[in-house]
């Protein structure tokens, strides 16, 4: 189902604002089509265009360099906001894998690994450093290392993330392996809370 | 010894899994046309099934107009598909749809509690982000993607790493005229919109307990843009008589049954929290954002701040050029384009009332364009059958139809390119009520009294 994502090596595009919210990164009005696909001529629609779809020089991705960049370098809290997946598959479907930043709204964290887009946190002198870098960056998730040229440094997943993202793991097909606990903690509960079940 | 929030999760976990997760039962799922189809037409596709259709429920709030009279077909490009598949992906799965024109269509947070189904000690994710409004009730809701909503459908359980837990308590007496909302803004602006990143958080104290149970909701309802996992309030008499009686919610012998169980649905004394707050609610003023993110808050008649951090000053910047303003200026008297009062957060009879309390006997301002949009179907009803309705259109408002509406794109409708909006939504975001919209966030009482000045004004 989702991505697998194991290494990367990309230039990073800095968007060192805090609070890039799901409505920036793809406004609702560009959300047209009831599927998870055609979204990434949405993406950063509001900032990525200057009137009729004509790309804006000065917007990051714009900038020559920055179009093939598949790492985003944000600020705090990237992905507040509204819940929208389509966040995330607009992010993976113009080409991004990986956003580092100091924290993540949660939701946006649990849907980018849902989908094989790594949510990096770090802290911010060290996301300093690496969107100073002139060069690419290089994502090692197995060892857990992001690196520029001089820099090395370590961030944290869980091991639940990490593994569902090397392996592009279905996360349904894994609980549905334990069918059998949730029927037995159902059938007991139903006991304790009967006016649950509807 | 255990919290609130140990209770809640830990009478939900099913099973430990590898990694240091936990599998957590889900008791509801709300689903909404936004995302109903993607989500009911992937499982669909995987040949997966709704695993418990009776305890999924749907309504008809994202996409949905609100004009009187209104159809599938909306000014939203390709949002007819939206509602239509919805409808299909609803019925095929044995989903429980509150589909437009049915009675109980409404914004999915207030339709759930005016029908009982959320309760006390239940889990609810809805792939909305302010589904932590539930947890007002003293259940744990929180908002989940597509991929999640797919997943809690399927198995009747999410997988979760356990969040750690805040208790922010409210002490003091709120002084007249300020509100739940403005408990929020001032919680969020003094500790930043990632305040609360990832955390479950006890609402508690007795400002909060003094709460009536819409205004519990309001409060909850913003946890989400503290950056919280959820937030939550114990559940007590208020919840339980405000609950009484509702649909979906217990009868008879099973009711008190029920209600000796939420009784013991509170921290303990000697509860630990991972992190702690205390606000004094005795000197809170209303609030009003001024830039695009609710952090970016002030009392009514205090300046725009100059910047302190944290986060960038360049960010601070761009919100004060986006929005038109400077530091040291003052919101009071600023001329605004539109007033909406509406959406998730302050849209429930209540907030409609004290609205009303103000508009009554007045005018709204020359050419300020002014909107009421009901949360719900029910709550129309009711605001119509006490001559709210009235009293709104009198004044100049338009009264509508519920749904989500113009706190953001639902509908298809938006503010336009450089109005300045005074609205009761929970999101200021650039571009977040039409490209280029300036919006301001405050109480519906704010909201109500700019709108009849045709500035931002005190109640």
């Amino acid at each position: 189902m989702s991505q697998k994502f194991t290494t990367l090596t990309s230039l990073a595009a800095p968007l060192l604002e805090d609070n890039i919210d799901t409505d920036i990164i793809i406004p609702s009005r560009e959300m047209k089509t009831t599927g998870k696909t055609g979204l990434a001529a949405g993406l950063f629609a509001g900032r990525r265009y200057l009137g009729a779809r004509t790309p804006d020089p000065d917007f990051i991705l714009n900038r020559p360099g920055f179009g093939a960049a598949a790492i985003i370098i944000a600020g705090d809290n990237f992905g507040c906001g509204s819940s929208r997946e389509h966040a995330v598959w607009a992010l993976l479907e113009y080409g991004i894998r990986a956003v580092i930043a100091p924290g993540f709204a949660p939701i946006f964290a649990g849907n980018a690994v849902n989908n094989g887009l790594l949510p990096l946190v770090l802290p911010r002198a060290a996301i300093a450093i690496l969107a100073a870098a002139s060069g690419p960056l290089h994502i090692d998730l197995p060892a857990q290392r992001v690196s520029c040229a001089g820099s090395d440094f370590k961030f944290a997943v869980t091991a639940e993330a990490k593994a569902q993202l090397l392996e592009g793991l279905d996360p349904i097909d894994l609980t549905l392996q334990h069918a059998a606990s949730i029927a037995v903690w159902q059938a007991d509960d139903r006991q304790r809370r009967p006016w649950v079940y509807l | 010894m255990p919290s609130l929030f140990d209770k809640l999760w830990d009478s939900h976990v099913i099973a430990a899994m590898p990694g240091g997760a936990s599998l957590i039962a889900i008791d509801r799922v709300f689903l909404h046309e936004r995302t109903g189809a993607a989500a009911l037409n992937s499982l669909a596709a995987a040949g997966r099934a709704v695993a418990d259709p009776a305890r999924a429920f749907a309504a008809m709030d994202h996409i949905v107009d609100t004009f009187p009279g209104r159809s599938d077909v909306t000014q939203m490009p390709g949002g007819t598909a939206f509602i239509t598949e919805t409808r299909a992906a609803a019925r095929a799965a044995g989903i429980r749809l509150f589909d437009i024109g049915d009675p109980d269509q409404g914004i999915v947070h207030v339709v759930s509690p005016e029908l009982g189904i959320i309760l006390p000690g239940l889990t609810l994710v809805a792939p909305d982000s302010h589904s932590c409004t539930q947890g007002a009730f003293g259940a744990l809701a929180w908002g989940i993607g597509t991929s999640a909503a797919e997943h809690a459908l399927a198995t009747g359980s999410l997988r979760l790493q356990r969040p750690p837990s805040m208790r922010v308590s409210f002490g003091g007496r709120l002084p007249a005229g300020v509100t739940a909302k403005d408990m929020a803004l001032a919680l969020i602006a003094a500790h930043g919109a990632a305040g609360g990143q990832g955390h479950a958080i006890e609402f508690a104290g007795p400002a909060v307990m003094a709460l009536a149970m819409e205004a519990r909701m309001t409060l909850c309802n913003m946890a989400t843009e503290f950056a919280a996992f959820t937030g939550f309030i114990a559940p007590d008499a208020v919840t339980f008589d405000w609950l009484h009686g509702r649909r979906y919610a217990p009868s008879g012998a099973l009711w008190d049954r029920a209600v000796a169980a939420w009784r013991g649905l509170v921290s303990d004394a000697d509860a630990v929290f991972d992190r702690e707050i205390h606000v004094d609610v005795s000197d809170l003023a209303p609030m009003v954002s001024w830039g695009t993110s609710p952090a970016q808050a002030v009392p009514l008649g205090a300046p725009i701040p100059v910047f302190s951090g944290p986060g960038s000053r360049a960010a601070h910047d761009k919100a004060l050029a986006y929005m038109g303003l400077a530091e040291g200026q003052s919101l009071i008297g600023l001329p605004i384009d539109a007033a909406f009062i509406g959406s998730c957060t302050n849209s429930r009879l209540s907030d409609l009332e004290r609205a009303a309390a103000i508009v009554v006997g007045r005018r709204v301002a020359a050419g300020v364009r002014a909107i009421v949009v009901p949360g719900s179907s029910a709550v129309k009803r009711a605001a119509e059958a006490r001559g709210l309705d009235r009293i709104f259109i009198d004044a100049g408002f338009e009264w509508r139809e519920s749904g989500c509406s113009m706190c953001f794109f639902a509908g298809g409708e938006s503010f336009g390119a450089g109005q300045r909006v005074i609205s009761s939504t929970n999101r200021n975001f650039e571009s977040r009520q039409g490209l280029g919209t300036r919006s301001h966030i405050a109480s519906p009482e704010t909201v109500a009294a700019s709108a009849i000045n045709g500035c931002i004004a005190a109640a």
